[in-house]
C-alpha cells in the first residue's frame, strides 16, 4: 500500500479552508493576493504548491506557518486555528537565512534553545540533526565558510531539530546550482523514504515542474495573482523517479497543460481590466527584447517550424518555468505567439520577425507594441498630445496604481519602458523620471 | 557511540594556562587596579578637588589619563545602554517612532556646550560631592557620543533582511533571545564604527566636559580635557605638548583593546564578505580568544544571558499576536493628539521663557548669526572636499596606503580643536588676520576626516573591472576623474559630507572663540553667541541660540542633505 492511501485513514494535520490574504494598496483599496484556497494535509505526504515566482504560494505558506494572518478563512493544524508562529511546523527558506554570526552548531541549536531545552539534550540532538543531515566535521564552521549546497543543509538541520510535524519548504533548492539541487534532493527523499525524518508531512512550494513532480505525492498548481488553486494533481509514481521515465514525462506534460490553461471562470467587476491585454490595468511582467527574440527564433527553426512543446523547449533552452511563462505570455500579448494545450505555437508575424533584419524588427515590434499592448498606446499619445512631448512618469504611475500594487505599477512602468525604447516608440529619461519622443540624436 | 562524538571546540574545556593567559590575567587585573584608583576621587568632596588644582606637571598626566579613560567608558557603556532602549523602542513601536526619531535628529544636532546647563541640576543631585560634578562630566562626554549609536542602531533594525526576521519567528525566539541573536549581531558592524566615531567626538569636546563653566559655577575635574584647559590658560606650550602624548597613547590603547578586537570580531557579523578597512586582524582578539581564562569568563557570561532567556522564553503563540484594544485606530488619535498637546505645551513654555529677556528683534540677529555659521561651514566643507576626495581616491586605491591612512585620520578626528589654539591665535594676531576668517579653519578641523574615510572606502570599493575597462579605452586624467573616478565615490563623499557639516555645526561653539591666556578671538557666529552665553550662564540666550542652530541644522538635513543623497543612491549606484 503506497504511501498516499495510507494517509487518507489518518486524521488531517493540517486544514485550510477558504483562505484568502488581501493587502492594502497605497489608495486604500484592497489588492488580493490569494483567493479562497482550500487543502488537507495529512500524514506520510508530500504536497507541492506549484506556480510562478510571486504568485502568491509563498504568502500561503507564511500563513500557515503563522507568520501572518489570513484575511478570511481558516488554518487549522491539529484541529487548532493557527495563531502566530506554531510549534510543530518548521521552515527551510529559499536564501537559507542562516544567522552569520552563529556557527553551525549554534545556528541548529538555535530552535531548542528557544524552547529551553537543557544544555547536553541540545548538545545531543543538534549533533544527532548534524550527523543525519550529512554535515559532520562542519559543526564549528560558520555559514560563510560553507558553499550554498552546505548553507541550505544547516538550513534543513535547523528545521528538523525541533522535530516538527510540517517541515515547510520554501523553495529550498532555487537558490542551488542545478547539480547540488538534485544531490539535495536525493538525499532527502531517500531519508523520508527510509523514515529517517523526525517530521510527519511537507509541503514544498516550487515553480519548478521537474522537481515538484521528483518530490511531491500531490501538486497544487496556483494560477497568478490573485493565486487560486487552479487544478490538482496526484504523483502516484514509486520513488525512486526518473525524470526520462515515459510516464514522468506525461505527468510534466499534464502540469504545463494545466498551467497554459485558460483561466476558468473569470469574474468581470466593476474594474474589469482583468483580462490579459485588454486595458491598460494589464500588469505586465518584464522580459528582455533579447529573451523575446531568442525564444521566437528557437520555436521557428528545427524541429519544431513555428510549433513547440513547452516541456521540450523548456529543457532545450534550459528555461525555468519562471522566465518560460512570462516570455511565452509576452510573445502571446504582443500577438507573436499564442500558447495552450502546453504548447507555444508563432503566429504569422512571429514567423516574420524571425525572418527580418534588427531594424525591421524593431518597426514590426513597434507595430504591434502599439496595436496590442494599450498602456503602449496611451503613453504614446499622451506624448503626441503634448506640445513639449514629455510627460513625468508618476503621472502614469498614479494611473497604474488604480489597478495594481506599487510594486506592480513599478514593474509594469520597467517593462513598457524597456520595450518602448526597443521599438524606438518613446524615449525616456531617467534622470528626469520622464518618458519623451526625443532619442538623443 | 556516535552521538557522543563532540567536535574539539566543544570538548577542550580543560583548563590549562598558557601564555595568552598570562597576558590576559595581567590585563584584566592592571586595568582593575587603574579603575579603583580613578574612582577614588568620586567619593571625595567638592571643596576637597578645589583645593587640589590641577597640576600641569607631565607626571600627573597619567593618573588624568586614567581618570578621562574611564569618564570615557562609562560614558561609551551609558551610551550603549541608551541605544539598545531608546532605538529599540523607536525601531518596535510605531507610536513611539513618531516621537522618537525626530527628537534624536534635534538632539543630535544640539553642541553639546548647550547641555552643560544641566550641571547645576548634578551639583544638586550630590550636595557638596564629587559624584554630582563627575555625573555632569560623564553625561557631557555622553551627548557627544550617544545620538549616532542610537541613530547606527536603529537604521539597522529597520534593516534587518525579511528572512531571519521569519526565522526567528518561526522557530519561536523570544523577544529577549531574539534581540541578543538576531538583532545586536546584525547592527554590530554599523554600530561599532560609530562608536568609534563617538569616542572620537568624545576626545574633541573633552575640554567642555571636563571643565564645566556656567554662569558663576565652575567645576574643574581632574582630566586631560582640564589639563589642556590650564595650559591652555597659563600659556604653557611644553604642557600642550604632553596632553597630546597623553591622549594619544589613550587612543592607542582604546584602539588595540576595544575597537580593533571589536572590529576584527564584528566581521563576524557581516551578511556579506564585503571588503572594508577595517583591520581583520587584532592581537588582543587572539588574546581572548586563546586564553582559557577570558574563555570561562565569556562563558559565565553567555549563560547568564541564556538564562535570561530561559525562563518562559518562548512566548507563548497565542500571546505573539493578539488583537487588544491598544490597536485600534482612535488610540492612534489619541496618542497624536496628546503629542501635539505636549509640543504645544513646550513651545509656550520655551518661548515664554526665551522671550522673557530677549527682545523678537534679537531673534532676526541670532537668525544673521546662524547664517554666518552656515557660509563658514559651506565653504570650508566645499574647501575641505576639494582637497580631501582627490587624496581619498588617491589613497582608497592603494590597499597598503589605506590601512596605514585610516588609523592616522581617525587619531586626527579625535585632536581636539583647543590644542591648536596656540598655534592661530599667535598667527592671527601676528599678521593681524580677519578672524572672521581665520579662524574659520577650525570649524572643520574634526570634522573634515569624515569625508576623507568616506571617499578612502568608496575609492577601494570601486571594481576592478571598471579600472581595467577604463584603462583599456585610454581614459585619463581629468575625463577619468570625470567618468569614472568622482562619480563613483560620489554617495560615499555625499555620506561622509553630511557627517562633517553635522559635526562643524557643533565645533562652531569650540571653533569661533578662542582664547590663549588672556587673549581672545572671536569671530562673529551662531557658535560664539551660544559659547558666551552659555558661559555668562545667560540660559535664554544660550537656549534661543540652541534652538535656532538645531533649526538651521535640521532644516539643512531636509532641503540639501537628504534629496542629494537620495540622488546619489538612485544614480550612481549599479542596479
Amino acid at each position: 500500500m503506497n504511501a498516499t492511501a495510507a494517509a487518507l485513514n489518518l486524521a488531517p494535520l493540517l486544514d485550510v479552508r477558504g483562505v484568502s490574504k488581501s493587502f492594502r494598496k497605497a489608495d486604500g483599496d484592497a489588492l488580493v493576493v490569494l483567493e479562497d484556497v482550500n487543502l488537507t494535509l495529512r500524514p506520510g505526504e508530500i504536497v507541492g504548491f506549484l506556480g510562478r515566482s510571486g504568485c502568491g504560494k509563498s504568502t500561503l505558506l507564511r500563513l500557515i506557518a503563522g507568520l501572518d494572518d489570513p484575511s478570511r478563512g481558516v488554518i487549522n493544524y491539529l484541529g487548532r486555528p493557527v495563531g502566530g508562529a506554531a510549534a510543530g511546523m518548521a521552515m527551510v527558506f529559499q536564501s537559507f537565512a542562516l544567522f552569520p554570526w552563529l556557527t553551525v552548531l549554534e545556528n541548529v541549536q538555535l530552535g531548542l534553545e528557544a524552547l529551553g531545552m537543557p544544555e547536553p539534550e541540545m548538545r545531543r540532538r543538534a549533533l544527532q540533526a548534524i550527523d543525519l543531515i550529512g554535515l559532520d566535521g562542519f559543526e564549528s564552521a560558520y555559514p560563510r565558510e560553507l558553499s550554498g549546497g552546505m548553507r541550505q543543509r544547516v538550513g534543513f538541520a535547523r528545521a528538523l531539530v525541533v522535530h516538527p510535524n510540517i517541515l515547510l519548504m520554501d523553495e529550498p533548492f532555487s537558490a542551488l546550482d542545478v547539480l547540488t539541487a538534485e544531490t539535495l534532493r536525493n538525499d532527502f527523499l531517500n531519508l523520508w523514504g527510509e523514515g529517517q525524518l523526525p517530521i510527519k508531512a511537507v509541503i514544498l512550494v516550487t515553480h519548478n515542474i521537474e522537481e515538484a513532480v521528483e518530490m511531491c505525492d500531490r501538486l497544487l498548481i496556483f494560477s497568478t495573482l490573485p493565486a487560486r488553486v487552479m487544478g490538482e494533481i496526484a504523483v502516484d509514481l514509486p520513488q525512486p523517479r526518473h525524470p526520462d521515465d515515459p510516464r514522468f514525462r506525461a505527468l510534466v506534460d499534464r502540469v504545463y497543460v494545466e498551467m497554459t490553461a485558460k483561466p476558468r471562470g473569470e469574474r468581470v467587476g466593476p474594474k474589469s481590466e482583468r483580462f490579459p491585454g485588454t486595458g491598460i490595468g494589464t500588469t505586465l511582467t518584464h522580459v528582455s527584447s533579447n529573451v523575446l527574440a531568442g525564444l521566437m527564433e528557437a520555436v521557428a527553426g528545427p524541429p519544431y517550424n513555428g510549433k513547440a512543446d513547452l516541456p521540450a523547449i523548456a529543457q532545450e533552452l534550459r528555461m525555468e518555468v519562471d522566465d518560460l511563462f512570462p516570455a511565452a505570455e509576452a510573445l502571446q500579448l504582443l500577438r507573436f505567439a499564442e500558447v495552450e494545450g502546453g504548447d507555444i505555437r508563432l503566429t504569422e508575424a512571429g514567423l516574420q520577425f524571425t525572418r527580418e533584419d534588427t531594424d525591421d524588427r524593431k518597426k514590426l515590434f513597434a507595430r504591434h507594441l502599439i496595436t496590442y499592448v494599450p498602456l503602449a498606446a496611451h503613453v504614446r499619445r499622451v506624448l503626441d498630445e503634448r506640445a513639449s512631448h514629455t510627460a513625468p512618469k508618476s503621472r502614469f504611475f498614479d494611473e497604474l496604481e488604480d489597478y495594481m500594487a506599487e510594486e506592480g505599477a513599478e514593474q509594469t512602468l520597467r517593462t513598457i519602458i524597456s520595450w518602448g525604447r526597443y521599438g524606438e516608440v518613446f524615449a525616456y529619461d531617467d534622470h528626469r523620471q520622464c518618458f519623451t519622443l526625443e532619442n538623443p540624436t | 557511540m556516535r552521538l557522543d562524538r563532540l567536535p574539539i571546540s566543544v570538548l577542550r574545556t580543560r583548563y590549562v594556562p598558557g601564555g595568552w593567559d598570562l597576558l590576559a590575567f595581567v590585563l584584566v587585573f592592571a586595568f582593575f587596579v587603574y579603575a579603583a584608583q580613578a574612582a577614588r576621587g568620586l567619593a571625595g568632596s567638592l571643596a576637597h578637588l578645589e583645593a587640589v588644582p590641577i597640576s600641569l606637571a607631565p607626571s600627573a598626566l597619567v593618573g588624568y589619563s586614567a581618570r578621562t579613560a574611564l569618564r570615557m567608558l562609562i560614558a561609551m557603556s551609558a551610551s550603549l545602554v541608551f541605544t539598545f532602549t531608546y532605538a529599540t523602542l523607536a525601531a518596535k513601536s510605531r507610536r513611539a517612532e513618531v516621537l522618537l526619531v525626530p527628537l534624536l535628529d534635534f538632539l543630535q544636532s544640539v553642541p553639546i556646550l548647550s547641555f552643560s546647563i544641566t550641571l547645576l541640576f548634578f551639583l544638586q543631585l550630590t550636595p557638596g560631592r564629587v559624584a554630582g560634578a563627575e555625573m555632569a562630566a560623564i553625561f557631557l562626554i555622553f551627548t557627544s557620543q550617544a545620538w549616532n549609536m542610537a541613530f547606527s542602531f536603529y537604521h539597522s533594525l529597520r534593516s534587518i533582511p525579511d528572512e531571519l526576521i521569519e526565522a526567528a519567528r518561526n522557530f519561536r525566539l523570544s523577544p529577549w533571545m531574539r534581540f541578543w541573536r538576531l538583532e545586536v549581531p546584525f547592527a554590530m558592524p554599523a554600530l561599532i564604527w560609530n562608536m568609534m566615531l563617538s569616542m572620537s567626538g568624545g576626545w574633541f569636546f573633552l575640554t567642555v566636559s571636563e571643565a564645566i563653566n556656567v554662569g558663576h559655577t565652575t567645576v574643574t575635574l581632574p582630566g586631560v580635557g582640564s589639563y589642556i584647559a590650564l595650559a591652555i590658560e597659563q600659556k604653557d606650550l611644553a604642557a600642550i605638548g604632553w596632553a597630546i602624548g597623553a591622549m594619544f597613547v589613550v587612543i592607542l590603547v582604546f584602539d588595540q583593546l576595544l575597537f580593533r578586537p571589536l572590529t576584527a570580531s564584528a566581521d563576524w557579523f557581516r551578511l556579506d564578505q564585503e571588503v572594508g578597512l577595517t583591520p581583520s586582524h587584532s592581537w588582543a582578539l587572539t588574546m581572548m580568544r586563546r586564553s582559557h581564562f577570558l574563555g570561562l569568563l565569556a562563558r559565565a557570561f553567555a549563560a547568564l544571558l541564556r538564562a535570561g532567556m530561559r525562563p518562559g522564553a518562548t512566548a507563548p503563540a497565542a500571546l505573539e499576536r493578539r488583537a487588544s484594544v491598544w490597536d485600534a485606530g482612535w488610540v492612534d488619535y489619541a496618542w497624536y493628539a496628546l503629542l501635539a498637546l505636549m509640543g504645544l505645551v513646550a513651545l509656550s513654555k520655551t518661548a515664554g521663557f526665551v522671550l522673557g529677556e530677549v527682545r523678537p528683534a534679537e531673534i532676526g540677529q541670532v537668525v544673521i548669526l546662524g547664517l554666518i555659521t552656515l557660509l563658514r561651514v559651506a565653504v570650508l566643507i566645499a574647501l575641505a572636499s576639494l582637497i580631501w576626495v582627490p587624496i581619498g581616491v588617491w589613497i582608497g586605491l592603494r590597499p597598503r596606503v589605506a590601512s596605514i591612512a585610516q588609523p592616522i585620520a581617525q587619531f586626527l578626528a579625535a585632536f581636539p580643536a583647543n590644542l591648536l589654539f596656540p598655534i592661530v591665535i599667535s598667527a592671527i594676531v601676528l599678521h593681524k588676520l580677519d578672524p572672521d576668517i581665520w579662524l574659520s579653519p577650525l570649524i572643520i578641523l574634526g570634522t573634515q576626516w569624515y569625508i576623507l574615510f568616506n571617499v578612502i572606502v568608496g575609492a577601494s570599493a570601486l571594481a576592478p573591472d571598471l579600472r581595467y575597462a577604463a584603462e583599456n579605452l585610454g581614459v585619463h586624467g581629468w575625463l577619468w576623474w570625470r567618468r569614472v573616478a568622482l562619480p563613483s565615490v560620489f554617495p560615499f563623499f555625499v555620506t561622509g559630507a553630511i557627517t562633517a557639516s553635522g559635526g562643524s555645526w557643533n565645533a562652531s561653539i569650540v571653533a569661533e572663540v578662542v582664547s590663549w591666556g588672556q587673549q581672545k578671538l572671536t569671530a562673529h557666529g551662531l557658535g560664539a553667541y551660544i559659547a558666551e552665553a552659555t558661559i555668562q550662564g545667560d540660559f535664554q540666550r544660550s537656549v534661543l541660540g540652541t534652538v535656532v542652530l538645531s533649526l538651521f541644522v535640521v532644516t539643512l538635513n531636509r532641503v540639501f542633505w537628504r534629496p542629494l543623497y537620495a540622488r546619489a543612491e538612485r544614480k550612481f549606484r549599479i542596479a
